[in-house]
């Protein structure tokens, strides 16, 4: 477009042999997409209905579609001369972005959140301006909350540690690390689990406390168990073999998304737990 | 390129004619799924200008009684909003033209995901089933396309209907979002060697912008919509204020996404407008980094401007004066978007094709509703006029004459790229005429009627609005006659026997399409050209 160019012609000069992976046909798309739209059929239909049928068929589909395919994924990953770098920086690209767009979800849940914390009130004048509101017991951040931060922060030494391992060639401390790490995801969601069912404030009609709280966290906690579920198939993966020093992005994307999942906790501590604590908390 | 899995049945298939199937329900080829996105758009703009087409025939005269239900009359605004937005203009300007020509543009074979790619139409595909689950189930979806809350809560839209739109969103949320990452990743990581950012023609950047937006604009929207759904089903009250929640944060939440929404709707439309215009001038784009940087800025702007929506809502007027002046802000960097296409004509060797005449209509009528929307901008006149007329009219200046231009100015630009078949130079320019006679006649007049205070959402009015809704119905009725012509001009093209050379437009068509063969080959470049 520099001025002097005239026609799309002389602007080549020549060609190179593509280095990019043209995938072959695949059904998964569009079964993944129906599958979504059933899943989505079934939470409405549980909830005007309480009929779980549709939504447990979705979600059995859902999972199945992920695995078929990203099973084909890793297959081509594995097939040598299809992922070249190009393509492997391309799968970085499509994380990366992934995750930023996470990141845009949860601001949607701190903004509802800080639109009380701030501005306490826009509860309306039936409500005393004050947050967290009068008659909530909040959970005292000092007690599950800190241990689940510590066993986050923790989690997210040993990803690193799995990492390093790898990076040295030694698959046992990949394996080992990658154990450890699944481990300490999963206290934190009995931490959570124990944390939700012993919650001194109820989540249905608890009032807006309640809400802002169980969304942001539910969330969170949500994308922990998919990270988890990330990391135990690399967790297979690595025992399998299939990490190696110079080509492991698999295994990359999941510490990414874990490392993104950690932070939003530390905002969650900080923003929810810590700032909006009540005088009196309970736990 | 087709020795991926073993086990894969279809593994024969690589370079030969795929069946049917195969090619259009399991495609991972950018321009048979930009074709897909294209006749989704078309479906979606058949069903959305039906529905304006009834709403017109409404309002022809006062006390008509062809819709005589308030609530069928707001499910069918709701409707016809959702469908235009997320069914026509999205897909047809990123979805298909963005699929089709931005490969192809950055000299590359594909998109960087050719499956994802496929995944976002079909979602976008069972939000289409979803929407319509929501019109036509119950009594539809009455809250009008904004979704504010309390008109969809559990109390006043009980019914499933406002659920399934709800999810709609959501379904058509996770296709533009998957698309969005597609397009980053394919433009940032797979142009030919040579092509800097620099040089990569300005639709791509426009794509490239847009794609940004929806990557940081959509994932909010979907918060806000599981925050309603879960209010109206779950008992939580984000938006209840018997439970202490705020409705005007809903209002914030939507419209941090719904102003960025408006700017992926119409950058696309710039970039198709750049290349037209440059084409048909015969001369490079007039300020090609300015064009390109103006489009970054208004994506910037395009996201803190979001409250001038909500000046008649409880906002302080401190924010109102913050957004006001913000909003006045963008005037600016579309001013460089426009001079610099008149600047590209100036002195041009200018070629009346069609293309180029729904280019110049698009920058016509576009400065004029950019014009109402510097008035609008203003929160005090806002005030004012924020829920008649004016508001309206506005807003079909820009999109329905706007992104509905550019996207006919792409088509009567591309068909032959894209068919192997040019369109009939005739009825292109009938088509053009007649549908800028329509559409001026049934939004002109709205500004009128506006200014005399008709309020918006209403299917019936005051006998004192009867001349100009007269006026602006037939003005609909002249674009559905000349929709039919379109039609023709579609039936021409899929009859004609005509071949085409690779480059029809001549020397002022610069870019890397041209240099391939029309129709262009399902993958375009095996080789990778390299750019001078």
């Amino acid at each position: 477009m520099s001025g002097t160019v005239h026609t799309a012609t002389d602007q080549v000069k020549g060609t190179v042999p593509h280095p990019y992976h043209l995938v072959d046909p695949s059904i998964w798309p569009l079964c993944g997409a129906a599958a979504a739209m059933v899943t989505f059929t079934g939470i409405i239909l549980a909830a005007h209905f309480r009929s779980f049928i549709v939504l447990g068929i979705g979600l059995l589909a859902d999972f199945s579609v992920m695995y078929l395919w990203w099973r084909d994924v890793v297959k081509e990953a594995r097939t040598p001369g299809l992922h070249k770098i190009v393509t492997q920086v391309g799968l970085r690209y499509g994380m990366a972005l992934f995750i930023s767009s996470e990141v845009m979800f949860f601001v949607s849940f701190f903004w509802n959140y800080f639109n009380y914390f701030f501005y306490p009130d826009k509860m309306g004048t039936a409500f005393a301006p004050v947050w967290p509101p009068q008659g909530i017991t909040t959970i005292d951040p000092f007690a599950i909350p800190l241990f689940n931060t510590m066993v986050l922060l923790l989690s997210g030494t040993t990803i690193t540690w799995a990492h390093h391992a790898l990076l040295e060639d030694d698959q046992k401390n990949l394996v080992r690390g990658l154990g450890v790490t699944i481990v300490l995801g999963l206290m934190f969601l009995c931490g959570q689990a124990w944390e939700y069912t012993h919650s001194p404030f109820p989540f249905y009609h608890g009032g807006i406390f309640a809400s802002s709280f169980f969304i942001a966290t539910g969330f969170h906690g949500l994308h922990v168990i998919i990270g988890t579920l990330f990391l135990i198939v690399c967790f297979f993966r690595a025992r399998a073999g299939q990490f190696t020093k110079e080509r492991h992005f698999g295994f990359e994307a999941a510490a990414w998304y874990w490392h993104f999942v950690d932070v939003v906790w530390l905002f969650l501590f900080v923003c929810i737990y810590y700032l909006g604590r009540s005088a009196i908390t309970a736990g | 390129m087709s020795i991926t899995a073993d086990d894969h049945a279809l593994l024969a298939h690589g370079h030969h004619k795929k069946s049917f199937v195969a090619r259009w329900l399991m495609s991972t080829n950018h321009k048979d799924i930009g074709t897909l996105y294209i006749t989704m758009a078309f479906i979606g703009a058949c069903f959305g200008g039906t529905l304006s087409m009834i709403m017109r025939q409404q309002l022809m005269y006062p006390h008509n009684d062809i819709i005589t239900n308030g609530n069928t009359w707001n499910a069918i605004v709701t409707a016809h909003g959702l469908i235009m937005i997320f069914w026509f203009v999205m897909p047809a300007l990123i979805g298909g033209m963005g699929n089709w020509f931005v490969p192809m543009m950055i000299g590359a074979p594909d998109m960087a995901f050719p499956r994802l790619n496929n995944m976002s139409f079909w979602f976008l595909a069972c939000g289409f089933i979803f929407v319509l689950l929501g019109l036509f189930l119950d009594s539809g979806t009455g809250a009008g396309w904004t979704l504010y809350p309390p008109l969809d809560n559990a109390q006043y839209s009980p019914g499933v209907a406002t659920d399934f739109s709800l999810f709609s969103l959501h379904l058509a949320g996770i296709s533009s979002l998957l698309g969005a990452i597609n397009f980053i990743a394919t433009i940032l990581n797979m142009r030919a060697p040579g092509m800097t950012m620099h040089k990569m023609p300005l639709f791509c950047w426009a794509i490239l912008v847009t794609a940004f937006l929806l990557l940081l604009a959509i994932p909010v929207l979907a918060g806000a919509v599981t925050m309603l759904i879960m209010d109206r089903n779950f008992g939580t009250s984000f938006f209840e204020p018997s439970g202490g929640g705020d409705p005007v944060l809903f209002q914030h939440l939507f419209w941090f996404f719904g102003h960025p929404e408006v700017y992926i709707m119409i950058l696309p439309a710039f970039g198709i407008i750049s290349h037209v215009v440059s084409t048909f001038s015969k001369k490079p784009i007039f300020g090609y980094l300015g064009m390109a940087y103006a489009m970054v800025i208004i994506g910037f702007v395009g996201f803190v401007v979001w409250a001038h929506h909500m000046f008649v809502s409880a906002i302080s007027t401190d924010s109102k004066i913050y957004f006001e002046v913000a909003t006045l802000v963008i005037a600016v960097p579309t001013g460089i978007k426009v001079f610099s296409w008149i600047a590209t004509m100036w002195g041009g060797s200018i070629e009346f094709k069609t293309p180029m005449l729904w280019a110049i209509g698009f920058i016509f009528l576009f400065v004029i509703g950019g014009a109402t929307g510097v008035v609008l901008a203003n929160a005090g006149l806002d005030q004012e006029l924020h829920n008649d007329y004016f508001l309206i009219a506005h807003f079909h200046y820009v999109l329905s004459m706007g992104a509905a231009f550019a996207i006919f100015a792409g088509f009567y630009f591309w068909i032959g790229k894209m068919s192997g078949h040019q369109y009939p130079e005739f009825w292109g320019k009938v088509h053009f005429w007649t549908f800028f006679i329509g559409v001026n006649l049934t939004f002109f007049p709205q500004h009128f009627l506006g200014l005399a205070g008709m309020p918006r959402r209403y299917p019936d009015y005051a006998d004192a609005f009867a001349g100009w809704n007269f006026v602006s119905s037939v003005g609909s009725v002249v674009s559905g006659l000349s929709t039919l012509v379109f039609f023709y001009v579609l039936y021409a093209v899929f009859t004609s026997k005509e071949k085409l050379a690779d480059n029809y437009w001549g020397e002022g068509a610069t870019t890397l399409e041209w240099a391939v063969p029309s129709p262009a080959p399902h993958h375009t470049f095996e080789d990778v050209p390299i750019i001078r």
